[in-house]
Parts: C-alpha cells; structure tokens; sequence
C-alpha cells in the first residue's frame, strides 16, 4: 500500500519538475482556455441579461476544450523517448504509475482553471463563489473526473494512427455526465438558486468519479500487459 | 456451418412472419394511423442495439481476462452490428415523431442518449480502424467497450435529471397498448433477435478468416 503511493508520488514528483522547466502543458491550456473564454463572448451583446444563463456553460466548455489540448501534450511528452513504455515495464504497480500521470494531469488543469476562473469572473461581470463556495467543490470533482478517463484515453490515443484527433472523438461522449452536471451547478449558483438543487447534480459527480475509479483501477494491468 | 444455414432459414421466416404481423395482423392505432407501424421496427432496433453493445462489453472482459482474439471478434462484431440497429433507432424515430408529436427531434432522456451511445460507439469502431497493432486493438477497444457501456447509465440519469428541470418536453405516451400490438412487438422482436445472431455468425466468420489470411500473408 504504501509502495503504490510512493510510486503514484514520484510520478507526480517528476511531472511537476518536468513541468517547472518547461511550462508547455499549462501555458498552452491556459492560453486556450482564455481564448475560449474570449471568443465566446461575442454570443451576446455586451452587458446583455441572458448572459448569466449561459456563461457556466462557456467555462465548462473552456476547461474540457483546453483540458483535451493539455491531456494530449502531457501524454506526448511521455511517449517520446519510449519513456511511457520504460514506466509500464518498471517493476512498480502499472496502475499506480497511471494515478500518478492522473493526479499530475489533474493538477495541471486545477492551476489553469485557479487562473482562468478570476479572469472569466472579471470578464462577465460575474461571481461564481458568491453564492457557494461549493462551485469550487464542482469543479474540482469534475477536473478529477475528467483527468481519470482523459488520463486513460490520451494514452490510448496517442497510440493511434490518428494520435491526438482521436481524444475528443472518445472522450466527449464519455463527459457528457460531467459537463452536464457541472453546468447545472454552476447555473444553480450564478443565477442564486437554491442550493439543495445542486446536490444532486454534486453526488451524480461524485458517483461518477468513484465508478471511473474503480473500474480502471481494476482493469488498468490488463489493458497495458503485453 | 450448417447452424448458420438453419439460423438463416429461421431468421427469413421469422422476418417475414413479423412483417405479417406488423402490417395485417396489428390493429391500425386510431389517433396516430398509419405511421405508428414503425414503432414495431423501431423498439426491435433499439432493443437490438442495446443488446448488441452489451454483449461487446461482456466480450471486452473476456479479452481483457482471457487475451483470445476469439472475443475480440466477437466484441467487435456485435458493436458493428450495434451501430448499424442504433442508426436505424435514430432514423425511425424522427420519422415516427414527426407527425406524432409534432417535432423531429426532442432532448428526452432516452432520444439524447441512444444518440450519446451512437457517439460512444461509432468512437469504438474508429479506434479499432486507427490502431494497427493487434493486440494493442483488442486491449484498447476492449477498455472503451467496457467503459462506454458502464458510462451510458449514468448518462441517461443526468439527462432525466437534465429534462426534470425543464418540464416542457413532450411526454411519450406508452402505457395502453392494445394486445394484438404487443404480440406483433414480440413477433417483431424475436425476428430482429434473430437476425442479431445471423449478422453475428456472418460477421464473426469474416474476421475470424480475414485473421487467418492475415496471418498467411505474413508468414509469407
């Protein structure tokens, strides 16, 4: 047991110190997602009313977008070199090396969302927190969610002919509870609705992230074995 | 071999025997008419497709556990097979509602996700023909078949929950079937099950000798 999170631990450890050299996965999917943030809000006239109906949708869809665009450069980094196949053939837990690149990833997107969300709040005249804090809980149960199965089908991937088209195409379909939920959340707290409303949409995403979990940490060995 | 005669021969009577009963023998439904004929096609499609990717996904742990390619074909089969009744639901559906409710297409919780499914799946046949490698395919596809299916519940739960916010969708009827409906539904079903299994025995044959020939040309 605690082998398996010492080696979750130094996967993450190498990750962030690869990513403090070279900044690439966050600095690009900061970048979009501010782009995506930007570009959208040529949908309304400016200081429209109907805005605070669609802005939690605008943000979701800026981290899942940017999100795909990191998950596809944080595995790319790991296949060049065969260093991804160096990791799975180490005598260490393969699932563990797994939730290491999963916890990495997911805190790649955390500092990005930790960024994006101030300047989206600036932007659209608009205070996600003010109502709940539980909007951070949301979406860091969906950025969880979304690094657990994104983590897996980047890898699956990048192994394709196709290599990173092939991520969204299985990935989105897959998220579809995530961003569904999310969304909702965050509408129920922008728009001061009731707050009860939101627990289920918070424990639909706690279900999901268990489940994904699980399974994969079941199946995740025999997936890899060669 | 000979099974796959007699399955063909079974499943040729067995869809026309459907055909008499969805046309002749089914009362016509007084309000809708007619075009309420599909219906006996349409739930026979839908069931089929959902059986088909559950038999992928059951077949997906046998690769993952038991690394026979013998699975592989079978998953792989059934979710082609899957994708072809799930495009034929998604088709006969508008065509059905249209008159009836007055709208092509509604965000009801089962139309949104047999269309999610539809994604999950034409996915799974993509990654399969952008993956070169055998037993990267099986293990892969095999992966996504177990994780598309065990996400498509928790996808119609969220999009029940999605409509339940807005109420303003058309409900589906359901309920009051006449008898001689739900026999022609069974007929129909029993008819299209048939033909799942047909396509089955066809189709994993094909792979079956496509791996074998492959396997040929590369010894050579």
């Amino acid at each position: 047991m605690k082998k398996y999170f010492s080696t979750v631990y130094y996967i993450v450890e190498k990750d962030l110190l690869l990513e403090v050299k070279s900044k690439e996965v966050v600095v690009s999917m900061l970048l979009f997602s501010l782009l995506v943030v930007i570009v959208f809000s040529f949908i309304f006239e400016p200081g429209a009313e109907y805005k605070n109906d669609l802005v939690g949708g605008i943000l979701w869809m800026a981290f899942i977008f940017s999100g795909v665009l990191g998950l596809n450069k944080s595995m790319l980094n790991e296949t060049t070199g065969g260093n991804l196949n160096a990791l799975l053939l180490a005598p260490v837990d393969r699932s563990a090396v797994f939730f290491g690149k999963v916890v990495s990833n997911c805190f790649f997107l955390v500092i990005m969302e930790a960024i994006t969300i101030p300047i989206f709040m600036v932007f659209y005249n608009i205070n996600i927190f003010g109502h709940s804090v539980l909007a951070a809980l949301v979406i860091f149960l969906g950025t969880y969610g979304f690094s657990v199965l994104g983590t897996l089908f980047s890898l699956i991937s990048v192994k394709t002919k196709t290599r990173e088209v092939m991520l969204p195409l299985l990935l989105l379909p897959l998220m579809i509870p995530i961003i569904l939920a999310g969304i909702q959340c965050l509408n129920i707290y922008i728009k001061n609705g009731d707050i009860t409303e939101s627990y289920k949409w918070l424990k639909l995403i706690g279900v999901f992230d268990v489940i994904f979990t699980a399974v994969i940490f079941a199946i995740f060995d025999y997936i890899v074995e060669e | 071999m000979k099974i796959g005669i007699v399955v063909d021969i079974v499943t040729f009577i067995a869809i026309s025997v459907a055909l008499y009963f969805a046309f002749i023998y089914a009362p016509v439904e007084a309000q809708m008419g007619p075009v309420q004929k599909i219906f006996y096609f349409h739930v026979a499609s839908a069931w089929i497709s959902f059986f088909a990717f559950f038999v992928t996904f059951i077949c997906s742990f046998f690769v993952l556990f038991t690394n026979k390619y013998f699975f592989d074909d079978l998953a792989s089969a059934s979710a082609e097979i899957g994708i072809v009744f799930c495009t034929i639901v998604l088709i006969t559906g508008p065509i059905w509602a249209k008159p009836v409710w007055g709208t092509w297409w509604t965000w009801d919780p089962r139309l949104t996700t047999t269309l999610i499914l539809w994604f999950i799946y034409v996915g799974y046949l993509m990654l399969r023909k952008f993956l070169d490698e055998e037993d990267k395919r099986a293990k892969f596809s095999a992966a996504l078949g177990i994780i598309g299916f065990i996400d498509v519940p928790i996808v119609f739960f969220s999009i029940r929950w999605w409509r339940t916010i807005h109420p303003n969708v058309v409900q589906q009827g359901g309920g009051g079937l006449h008898p001689d409906m739900l026999t022609a539904l069974l007929v129909s079903i029993f008819a299209f099950t048939m033909l799942y299994i047909t396509f089955m025995i066809k189709t994993t044959t094909v792979k079956h000798l496509f791996r074998r020939y492959e396997k040929l040309t590369v010894d050579r």
